[in-house]
């Protein structure tokens, strides 16, 4: 089989890295052609865990694909749920409750916190260090106790409702969501000794796999990975939704593009998240969180006739929804648009010239989730 | 000891008794070892990482590792198709032959060491080679990328490291003036770590690289080459080179408590033999202490960044240090 990547010569050899494969996150396989330890040539393979998400949507009403959401990428399945039901929501005309909308983006964004604490143990896993892998874990493992306490489950959550949400925070969520807060904070030195100022680290790092900003933009890089590159790019901020505006928060950026500032920015976005919780916190309104005559209750939901795109910033970039209705109840046409894609597919053109053990670092470092890839 | 010594002298003649005994005594201890160390290992890790680790069979799940042996003795041994047999099946055994001579060679007391050598230290030296060899050809023969790149890499890295490992260890020769391990730790009335210490810290260092183990580990990077070379070993065979690799420790660790630590020597040691062999395993455990230490808190190198830092940096200041200790010799042996 000849691919266009192919550039096999007499001193070159192909490795299947993956799709099983410890470092390759899921069912990733990189189709690697090297000479000696020196890739010249990565071609990503994918559609191992495609399971026609799009397709399904057609075939379901808006209410049944709900669980579907949160399978696109299971690590930040808040916001993949949120983000179906606002869409729906806007092209409904409605607006769900003052207090829903305030804990909708708390519960996203401790969400986006506890994915880029899985993604951080991972990563520093695909460099060989165990230990902060579990040390990540173990932060993360909070985060998800507190969301399971909302919302009844620990990674696939379904809790978002056409004009709402299904359950109200309780009263004592507020001072377990500090709590947890609270102990992020103070991981936070742990995890600059154990991890930013180790040599070994950076010098794994600094310098390795450089996206530069115009790649970035040539093949639709969003998130961590665009913000490392220099680009200031926040769906949160460049086109505001739900009750973000209120906030006050930080886009932070680095200008290398390299491995380390895709860990720093990530690292950064934490606190930034910590930020907005923090006042969201603060700003909870009372009242109901579900609207009293709901549409999510409806079965039978029927969308006016149109076309709509809704995007919002997952922990991965650009999560964008294009529906088309035409006035039934189901879509017409579901498509979205997964940050992870570009993402895997900016790497062909940085893996060639490293090293295999660069190729698990690069890989490691944008944070794909591949069945949000396949989707 | 002696008078078991003696019964089994009668019966195959002295040096067949010594090396009856002396293989039997040292095998069982070292599968004792192994069994300790993984055991160890996996505790370090656990309380390392804030887990308990394992606490179900036996006290503090002393019993583990026999339950995971007894599990890895009952499972098929699978050889893929296409492999080099002879070598993928010899290779395990291989890997371990060095291992058990080295440890033959360290003297575990005032006067006994297994096996005695005028020049121990330079077998030693020799010997802790052979394993690459026995990687190499387990690496090749499983006809497997990842075994092969495995198999490279170990090769480069244990050339690289060896180099270093030899120059420290001549600088403790250079201070001892001779190579025979007993004269060596006779010599130490004070540790060669505290003349040493530069050598010493090379050397670990060095052992860390020859062992494979993080932050040197290239060789069976699992997030990069899967098992690397021992990808393709199942059931006994994979625990042979697993077996290998706690071996190695331990005796490297000996061997680095021999030259820089005052090997068996500690208070009472002259007037109490027996404790002269705790000692020694104290010290060496506690040298592998540290490289269990190390291997759970960095993360792992490049293998170019792990050559550079060999040539580039262990081997040259090794140099220096080997001559500002001639150096400083001469002068103070000079009038």
């Amino acid at each position: 089989m000849t691919s266009p990547h192919s550039t096999d010569t007499l001193d070159t050899y192909t490795l299947n890295m993956g799709p099983q494969h410890p470092s390759t996150h899921g069912v990733l396989r990189m189709k690697l052609t090297l000479r000696g330890e020196e890739i010249v040539a990565a071609e990503p393979v994918i559609g191992y865990s495609h399971r026609a998400h799009e397709k399904m949507a057609e075939n379901r009403t808006y209410a049944q694909f709900l669980p579907n959401t949160s399978r696109q990428d299971y690590l930040s399945g808040m916001i993949y749920n949120f983000a179906w039901v606002e869409a729906v929501e806007r092209m409904a005309g409605v607006t769900a409750p003052e207090r829903a909308l305030v804990a909708r983006v708390i519960l996203a964004e401790f969400n986006r916190i506890a994915s880029h604490l899985l993604w951080v143990g991972a990563f520093l896993l695909d460099l060989g260090a165990a230990t902060p892998f579990l040390y990540a874990w173990d932060d993360r493992e909070a985060i998800l106790f507190l969301l399971e306490s909302v919302t009844g489950s620990r990674l696939t959550y379904c809790t978002g409702r056409f004009g709402g949400l299904s359950r109200d925070l309780d009263p004592g969520f507020p001072d377990r969501a500090r709590e947890v807060l609270a102990k992020l904070k103070g991981r936070r030195d742990e995890y600059v000794r154990l991890i930013e100022d180790n040599v070994i680290f950076t010098n794994r790092t600094r310098g390795v796999g450089v996206l530069s900003r115009d790649l970035c933009r040539s093949y639709g890089v969003t998130g961590p990975t665009l913000r490392g590159s220099g680009v200031a790019y926040d769906v949160r901020k460049a086109e505001p939704y739900g009750a973000y505006p209120r906030f006050d928060f930080e886009v932070p950026t680095r200008e290398e593009g390299d491995v380390f500032a895709r860990y720093m920015v990530r690292v950064l976005e934490m606190q930034q998240s910590v930020r907005i919780i923090e006042q969201a916190l603060e700003q909870l309104p009372g009242g109901p969180v579900l609207l009293p005559d709901s549409i999510g209750v409806k079965k039978r939901l029927k969308l006016p006739v149109g076309t709509q795109y809704y995007a919002v910033e997952s922990a991965r970039g650009h999560y964008g929804i294009l529906l088309v209705s035409e006035g039934g109840t189901e879509p017409y046409r579901a498509k979205f648009r997964t940050p992870s894609y570009p993402n895997l597919a900016v790497l062909t053109e940085v893996m060639p010239g490293n090293m295999v053990a660069d190729a698990v670092a690069i890989l490691g470092s944008v944070d794909l989730v591949m069945p949000e890839v396949d989707r | 000891m002696s008078a078991l010594h003696g019964l089994a002298a009668r019966l195959l003649g002295d040096f067949g008794a010594t090396l009856v005994l002396g293989a039997g005594f040292i095998l069982l201890y070292l599968t004792f070892n192994v069994l300790f160390l993984i055991w160890l290992e996996r505790k370090v890790s656990a309380h390392a990482q804030r887990r308990l680790g394992p606490m179900e069979v036996g006290p503090h799940g002393a019993l583990q590792t026999v339950a995971d042996m007894l599990k890895l003795l009952s499972k098929q041994l699978v050889t893929p198709l296409a492999t080099d047999t002879f070598t993928f099946l010899f290779a395990p055994i291989l890997i371990f032959i060095p291992t058990v001579c080295l440890a033959s060679l360290v003297p575990l007391g005032g006067a006994s060491a297994f096996a005695e050598m005028p020049n121990g230290l330079a077998v030693v030296v020799v010997l802790s080679g052979i394993t690459v060899i026995a990687i190499f050809m387990a690496g090749w023969s499983s006809n497997n990328k990842y075994a092969v790149l495995g198999g490279m890499r170990s090769v480069a890295q244990v050339v690289a490291y060896e180099i270093p490992v030899l120059l420290s260890a001549l600088a403790v020769v250079l201070i001892a003036q001779t190579l025979d391990l007993h004269a060596i730790v006779a010599g130490q009335r004070v540790p060669y770590v505290v003349v040493e210490p530069v050598a010493a810290l090379i050397f670990f260092i060095g052992i860390t690289a020859e062992t494979n183990r993080a932050p040197f580990d290239i060789p069976e990077a699992e997030s990069e080459l899967v098992g690397g070379f021992h990808t393709e070993y199942a059931g006994m065979r994979f625990a042979l080179f697993f077996f290998a690799e706690y071996t190695n420790m331990l005796v490297l660790g000996a061997v680095g408590a021999t030259l820089f630590l005052g090997g068996w020597r500690g208070p009472g040691a002259e007037a109490h033999p027996w404790l002269g062999p705790v000692y020694l395993l104290l010290k060496a455990y506690a040298v592998v202490f540290l490289m269990m230490w190390a291997r759970w808190t960095f993360p792992r190198l490049r293998f170019d960044q792990l050559m550079n830092f060999a040539w580039k940096l262990l081997i040259p200041v090794a140099l220096v240090n080997l001559v500002v200790t001639a150096a400083v010799l001469i002068a103070v042996q000079a009038p």
